[in-house]
């Protein structure tokens, strides 16, 4: 079996679904999580642009202009669904009815802080959504390669403007899963194939590493789906 | 009985230099025939209010291509280079707000509030200038209301009163806009007789709306 990185990030976040609650993917490589969600496990995926309770994309040809996700990408609406205007999708958001969102990360920090909207002077694409989703979902989860360009995206202290001031949940890597804690960061699982020595070296901030670290689960693949 | 007007007629009631409203998510729910108006009247120096500028070619975004706009403000210009480039080259100012918060502060300017209290944005560069404020042990900033000379909204159905519908993820900023601008101009996919939206289904009550564009005209 093959896979790449982005597919192993999106199947080991895809087992911190649960069973009926309510979750936001960040546009990217979280939006890939919707494809593995565990045989059982029954979710409500929220858009920020206003729809709860949609699924991937529509049959060929079934698009509609007015039905899209957070990235403009064309949806289907499940039975049950709810549209509504921005006011309100945001006081979901904000409000504590939101078990969980999964973003894109540039860099999580030593004290688990995340930066990813924004690279001074370089990239200025705006917050759109992402510090109310940090500030306001129950569990956030980071969804991100390890590093990028041999640089390690889990560094001491941000470099990069941070994106809110709270600690986030759990950073799922190519290489690893780690956990933010009062004491650090804490290494819980190493991706197949990987040595904690790999990890270590391709880490920039300090890791808490406490006895066998095991190999992390991750959702099965659908059925007929490759791979 | 209420006439609508045509888009070229809609264009003439928004000045150059006007503070705009410009309702949609990527393009999705904004007026586009408004939009290319704007352009064909060669609107300059306005202000939009917006989610964010889509692409270039495709709602907002054709007002940035057009140089009709000298201030943005909106959560994200990421999908649009056309936009990054003028603001680092200093031909546009682009004031970024986290999303909710723009809808919040627009809420907040068509509801008669002073402001918004969010935790949205403490510590963050969203919080430069603003005032923060404790209350039981939690911070929050302070988030002034806006609102705008002129609402450009999409609506998917229009009655003869202006009763407004939306559809799906096309409602987005629509609602919250209608109420927050002196002038609101509301484009339509179709127009129906008084009615045929019930009551449960008026999203925007044709009070709020000034001027209607109806499909074709």
């Amino acid at each position: 079996m093959s896979m790449d990185a982005k597919e192993l990030i999106a199947r080991r976040v895809a087992l911190e679904l649960h069973n009926r609650t309510l979750v936001n993917l960040g546009i990217g490589l979280p939006t890939l999580v919707a494809r593995y969600v565990p045989p059982g496990i029954r979710v409500a995926f929220q858009s920020e642009n206003g729809i709860l309770g949609f699924d991937t994309r529509p049959p060929e040809g079934m698009e509609n202009p007015d039905l899209t996700d957070a990235g403009g990408s064309p949806i289907s609406a499940l039975p049950g669904a709810w549209s509504f205007d921005s006011a309100t999708s945001f006081a979901l958001i904000r409000g504590g009815h939101l078990d969980m969102t999964v973003l894109g990360g540039l860099q999580v920090d030593a004290a688990g802080r995340l930066a990813n909207w924004m690279v001074p002077g370089r990239m200025v694409a705006g917050m759109g959504g992402a510090m109310d989703l940090v500030v306001g979902a129950r569990r956030v989860v980071v969804a991100m390669q390890h590093a990028a360009k041999g640089e390690p995206k889990i560094v001491p202290e941000l470099t990069l403007p941070p994106t809110a001031a709270r600690r986030i949940t759990l950073v799922v890597t190519d290489l690893a899963v780690i956990e933010p804690t009062d004491e650090g960061l804490l290494l819980r699982e190493r991706a197949p194939g990987v040595t904690v020595d790999q990890i270590v070296a391709a880490t920039g901030a300090q890791m808490l590493i406490r006895g066998t670290v095991p190999e992390m689960p991750i959702a099965p693949a659908p059925e007929g789906a490759p791979g | 009985m209420r006439i609508a007007i045509n888009a070229e007629e809609a264009a003439k009631l928004v000045p150059d230099g006007a503070s705009v409203m410009v309702a949609g998510f990527l393009g999705v729910g904004t007026p586009e025939r408004l939009v290319e108006a704007l352009v064909a009247r060669g609107a300059r120096g306005l202000t939009v209010i917006g989610n964010d500028t889509a692409r270039p070619g495709l709602g907002i975004g054709k007002l940035i291509d057009a140089g009709c706009v000298a201030r943005v403000v909106a959560s994200h210009i990421g999908t649009n280079p056309v936009t990054q480039r003028k603001m680092l080259a200093g031909e546009i100012q682009v004031d970024l707000v986290p999303q909710g918060t723009l809808a919040e502060r627009i809420r907040a300017g068509g509801a008669g509030l002073g402001g918004v209290l969010t935790p949205t944005g403490v510590g963050t560069a969203a919080a430069d200038g603003k005032r923060v404020i404790e209350l039981d042990g939690r911070e929050f900033l302070l988030e002034p209301p806006l609102r705008a000379d002129v609402a450009l909204l999409h609506a998917h159905e229009a009655d003869h009163f202006f009763n407004l519908a939306y559809r799906l993820t096309a409602t987005n900023f629509n609602p919250v806009m209608a109420l927050a601008a002196d002038c609101v101009i509301a484009e339509a996919d179709e127009v129906v007789p008084i009615g045929v939206i019930p009551p449960d289904a008026v999203r925007t009550s044709g009070i709020l709306v000034d001027y209607l564009v109806a499909r074709g005209r």
